[in-house]
């Protein structure tokens, strides 16, 4: 259900067409990272650490190059030397050094899983066994894996070379807090004095993961001319280049990287961690080498989302007017610096208006895999913490929880802490449509019963994506795109260059390309596909229809001016053709047409997003059931609204699993426990009830077609609207999260004997 | 993984001629839904596999009103609550095979399988010890009985002695107004290992209000899955009441000495075999009742 669109507006925009890799995906025959088959192949294995901090003394890889199969070994010393390389990989900058030590080890290792030298044999079992003959000497550290123990002055120490930087003044010791970022805005002393209410609370979250369901996979060859081709599932085959590139210290035209259909990202599968490691033993060995990780792999070294700190204080006056907030976050960044702590600071107070406010913000090491983005990256822990303190003001001041976000919503004019004004945004007509569904408006009735609601914001970026589109001689157009599709993009950018051109949307047959075949174009993330690069190919639809008005005059033989085009029909005077009629007599008025764009918008899309969710929770086990939920979000302008739906619920789905089960259990050793999909807790079809969306269009006036990316936002507010819910269930405020089954439990059977 | 050999005998005695043959090398396999998984994570070796599913007595599922139950040991679950007869007798037994995994997994894995793995979490071995199962096993001397209860020895080890294969579960014949139920807590609802699992059977009396006799059995709460004697023995000529649950669940959390771990907490563990102890109990008494109304 569309609320408050014009749906006469557009022929083929907002429409739901079959999707152009649907027969592939279903049929089994799309090619993923893990089909890829080259002749001469071997495989790749990885050796591992087994210590969550330790230095490597010594590496002896002879035995192993001597086992069967073995045709190449490598290790952190086959990397170049790239200490102080910074590289600027679209969404932000990478110290080379560290992606590099991430990929392998050098001197230490700094978490349990860290890789320390890869093997490639003939086979993958081969491979195996010799990686059980290399020899690693390791003297052991004290370990830290939580994030306000690694701030601590006497806390084992990652990096010696890593100073806290403070608003560009560099601490004097070397520091686990590798950056302190501050926000301010009004005067946050004042502004608590005006407060009739406060409240300051303390929430920690532990990480979690993207959990996607295809593991990393790259197949390398070096060829024998020195050009460097790459197979791989990543969200950006460009960036995918580029860090490859700058890693092995080689030009980026000598690279080629060839994206293949990706089985999940959300963030995880931005940064590389085979394809260059794959690319040296490649180089060794002479053959192509493919590169799978396992499922412990993927969750002992790659990105999860970090582990936080929190604490929190907000203040309204009696009236239920914010007037000051104040937030202390500490996120942990894993084993490199750079975390999400920036946009958990932007974020934390995005959806109200508070005129006085301050932020403070840590990004912390410790002994876990480096962090990557996930969904919304940073900005679901902040709103646990505003979203839980809205609900406790809003209880405490009598006001209906939509009631008191209304009253204090962020709105065209309102300046973000962090000092953004807003443009035209959503947020008020999500509240609007939330309080006014018929989930909300249903009663829920029963014992143990509650219901939460929470708000969320993340910003959709914009950055460069590029793409051409070639006009067939039987009037369709093949679209060419560098933006890898993970959730439905191919459908939602053809369907935009149909409307632009207008023809149907099956007449556009989009192909994602690999990096020798299209114009640069940054990752899928950040929300931006649809936005951007459905913005390049409006730009090149535009650029077509310029074009084939030409030829219609050409072929009319009259003045080009006097040719007009409207909803597909080329005119003038009594002459009169449809797009695909007047593509088929291109070859005899100047042959075929191409089109190209490339564009590059700035600033934010600003998507925010309100969801409610109704539980029962079973007092005797702490065990939550969700027994229906509802996600509101504004995509400005819903393309295809069934992938925009899918996004809604997808990050609905992934916000439930983080504030219930999921998350990274450590020992005293520093180890993750549970490193499976049996004991990392995700949630299962039969976990959630069938996730209920209304889709909230106020369309981007940034946008030809109002489009704001939706990918993201429905991750932010699950966490805190479940929490809100376990609350009005129980009467326990769950801080701590997950809220898993023992945790609950414990909670509520101390409520009851308190 | 290391290469290995596969046969797949259709005689008992073949079968223990190769174990014997290849004495420490050879792995059994039934449905393979934990060894195949242990051999590629590199947690067993084997030089050779031995898969049982062709050996007749290993598929056998006879259940008789007079003799009780023969279970082959490699038969998948799917097939044992697929029989109707089984699923009215040894309710207990069904409750855990419907939950082994998914409809996938169900249709290999087996419970001899289930019970030789030893996990102190599997779901069945509480329901068989409930149950009071026996295994039947046969080695290179001959065969021999193994009361279930006494089967699982270690995390992971069993009291098989090397050579010896397990040949089928015998159950005994189900008493007049009795009945069983096996419950697990996991925090998902599909796809998760127990918590705590817990089987129980009871026999009521003539009248339906007082037990005659009972066993509770847990699982996942100690190095192998474990009879509640006191709880099982305080049980017998109580009434059939919430109460009487709720006590021998009291009681049943003595035999627990659960560790902390990701799966939760042995605090929360031992509160578990409260609560499921309890709620058994209760299912039990609702099925032998419904059971005396129907028949
Ligand atoms: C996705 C998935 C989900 C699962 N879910 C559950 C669950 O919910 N609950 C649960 O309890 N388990 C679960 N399991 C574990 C497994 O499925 C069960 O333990 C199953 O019952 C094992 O039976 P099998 O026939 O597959 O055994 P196999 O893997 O064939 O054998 C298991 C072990 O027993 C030995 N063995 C088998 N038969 C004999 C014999 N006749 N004599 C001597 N030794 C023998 C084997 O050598 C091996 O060591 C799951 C497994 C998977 C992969």
């Amino acid at each position: 259900m569309a609320a408050g669109s014009d749906q006469k507006k557009y022929k083929v925009i907002g429409t739901r067409p079959i999707r152009p890799d649907g027969a592939d995906k279903v049929t089994g025959r799309a090619i993923y990272g893990a089909d890829v088959q080259l002749s001469g192949l071997v495989h790749g294995k990885i050796l591992r650490s087994p210590h969550a901090h330790a230095k490597i003394k010594s590496v002896d890889v002879s035995a192993a190059l001597q086992a069967a199969g073995v045709l190449a070994v490598v290790t952190g010393a086959d990397f170049p030397e790239l200490k102080d390389k910074i590289a600027q990989l679209g969404e932000g900058a990478v110290n080379l050094a560290y992606l590099s030590g991430n990929l392998l080890a050098r001197d230490k290792v700094l978490y349990k899983g860290h890789a320390v030298a890869a093997v490639a044999a003939r086979t993958a079992n081969q491979a195996e066994e010799a990686l059980k003959k290399i020899r690693v000497e390791y003297e052991p550290l004290p370990a830290v894996t939580w994030v306000l123990d690694a701030m601590q002055d006497d806390a084992p120490l990652l990096h010696d070379d890593i100073h806290t930087d403070s608003m560009g003044n560099q601490s004097e010791k070397p520091s686990n807090i590798s950056t302190h970022l501050h926000f301010e805005t009004g005067d946050v002393g004042q502004g608590f004095k005006q407060a009739d209410v406060v409240i300051e609370r303390e929430f920690k979250t532990a990480s979690v993961h993207q959990g996607y369901i295809e593991p990393h996979v790259a197949t390398a060859l070096w060829n024998t001319d020195g050009r460097l081709k790459i197979w791989t599932s990543t969200q950006g085959s460009f960036t995918a280049r580029q860090q490859t590139a700058e890693l092995l210290q080689i030009p980026v035209s000598q690279v080629t990287v060839v994206p293949c259909e990706i089985g999940g990202g959300f963030g995880g599968k931005i940064s590389v961690y085979l394809e260059p490691v794959a690319a040296l033993l490649s180089r060794k060995c002479g053959r192509p080498v493919k590169m799978t990780m396992t499922r412990e792999a993927c969750f002992e070294a790659t990105g999860p989302t970090p582990g936080s700190y929190m604490r929190v204080k907000i203040g309204a006056t009696k009236e239920g007017k914010i007037v000051a907030g104040e937030a202390y976050l500490a996120y942990d960044a894993g084993a490199y610096p750079g975390g999400m702590i920036g946009p958990g600071c932007m974020c934390v107070f995005s959806c109200y208006e508070f005129p006085n406010a301050v932020v403070d913000g840590y990004d912390v090491m410790l002994n876990k895999p480096k962090t990557q983005a996930y969904r919304a990256p940073g900005a679901t822990h902040a709103a646990l913490a505003c979203e839980t303190i809205i609900d406790e003001l809003a209880e405490k001041l009598k006001l209906d929880p939509i009631e008191f976000r209304l009253m204090n919503a962020a709105q065209e004019g309102t300046r973000r802490v962090d000092g953004p004004v807003y443009p035209r945004v959503g947020l008020i007509e999500c509240l609007e449509a939330a309080k006014a569904s018929e989930h909300y408006q249903s009663s829920l009735k029963g014992p143990n019963r509650g219901r939460g609601v929470a708000a969320g914001f993340w910003f959709n970026i914009g950055l460069k994506s590029a793409a051409t589109a070639n006009v067939n001689a039987d009037g369709c157009v093949t679209l060419l795109e560098g933006s890898t599709d993970i959730g439905g993009s191919r459908a939602s950018i053809a369907m935009q260059l149909a409307e632009t051109l207008g023809i149907a949307a099956e007449d556009v047959h989009p192909a994602v390309v690999d990096t020798d075949s299209v114009g640069y174009t940054d990752v899928t993330g950040g929300s931006r596909v649809t936005f951007a690069t459905g913005m390049a190919v409006y730009q090149v639809g535009r650029k077509i229809r310029a074009q084939m008005m030409e030829r219609a005059a050409e072929l009319w033989e009259v003045d080009a001016a006097s040719v007009s085009e409207a909803d597909g029909v080329y005119s003038s005077g009594e002459h009169s053709l449809p797009f695909k009629e007047l593509a088929v007599k291109l070859h005899e008025i100047g042959g075929p047409i191409v089109g190209s764009a490339s564009v590059n918008p700035q600033g934010s899309s600003n998507g925010f997003g309100v969801q409610i969710a109704d539980v029962e929770v079973d007092p005797e086990t702490g065990k939550v059931s969700v027994l229906r939920y509802t996600v509101i979000q504004d995509a400005g302008q819903a393309i295809h609204p069934s992938y925009v739906e899918g996004q809604m619920q997808g990050g609905a789905v992934q916000g439930i699993g983080w504030a219930l089960n999921e998350e990274y259990f450590y020992g005293d050793d520093g180890q993750m426990k549970n490193a499976s999909f049996l004991d990392y807790r995700m949630p299962t079809a039969l976990d959630v009830p069938m996730i209920e969306t209304i889709i909230v269009e106020v369309p981007n006036p940034e946008h030809p077609f109002g489009v704001r990316g939706v990918g993201e936002t429905p991750i932010v507010p699950p966490v805190a609207a479940m929490a809100n819910a376990v609350y009005a269930a129980t009467g326990v405020r769950m801080r701590d999260i997950p809220m898993s089954p023992p945790k609950l439990w414990k909670a509520l059977a101390e409520k009851e004997s308190s | 993984m290391k290469p290995f050999d596969y046969t797949a005998p259709s005689t008992i005695a073949d079968a223990v001629s190769l174990l014997s043959q290849h004495n420490g090398e050879a792995r059994v396999l039934a449905g393979g839904t934990d060894i195949l998984v242990q051999l590629r994570e590199g947690l067993r070796e084997a030089g050779i596999v031995i898969d049982v599913k062709k050996i007749a007595e290993l598929r056998a599922l006879d259940c008789c009103s007079t003799s009780g139950l023969t279970l082959g040991a490699s038969t998948p679950c799917a097939e044992i609550y697929g029989n109707a007869d089984v699923c009215t007798a040894y309710p207990a037994l069904t409750d855990a095979a419907r939950i082994i995994g998914g409809w996938q997994i169900q249709s290999r894995a087996s419970i001899g399988g289930n019970l030789c793995n030893a996990s102190p979490a599997a779901d069945s071995i509480p329901a068989l010890i409930a149950l009071n199962a026996v295994a039947l096993v046969a080695g290179p001397n001959g065969q021999r009985e193994i009361p279930v209860a006494d089967f699982c020895t270690a995390p992971g080890r069993n009291a098989l002695a090397a050579g010896e294969l397990l040949v089928c579960l015998q159950f005994p014949a189900p008493s007049a107004k009795s009945s069983s139920a096996y419950q697990r807590f996991i925090p998902r609802n599909e796809m998760d290992i127990a918590v705590v699992g817990v089987g129980s059977w009871l026999q009521l009396d003539e009248s339906g209000q007082t037990i005659l006799s009972a066993r509770v059995a847990l699982g996942a709460v100690a190095p192998t899955p474990v009879f509640a004697a006191e709880a099982s023995d305080w049980l017998a000529g109580k009434p059939a009441t919430e109460d009487t649950y709720r006590q021998a669940g009291e009681l049943a959390r003595k035999s627990a000495s659960p560790i902390s771990d990701m799966r939760g907490t042995a605090e929360y563990r031992v509160h578990l075999v409260g609560v499921l102890t309890q709620r058994t109990l209760a299912k039990a008494v609702q099925r032998a009742v419904a059971q005396r109304a129907a028949g």
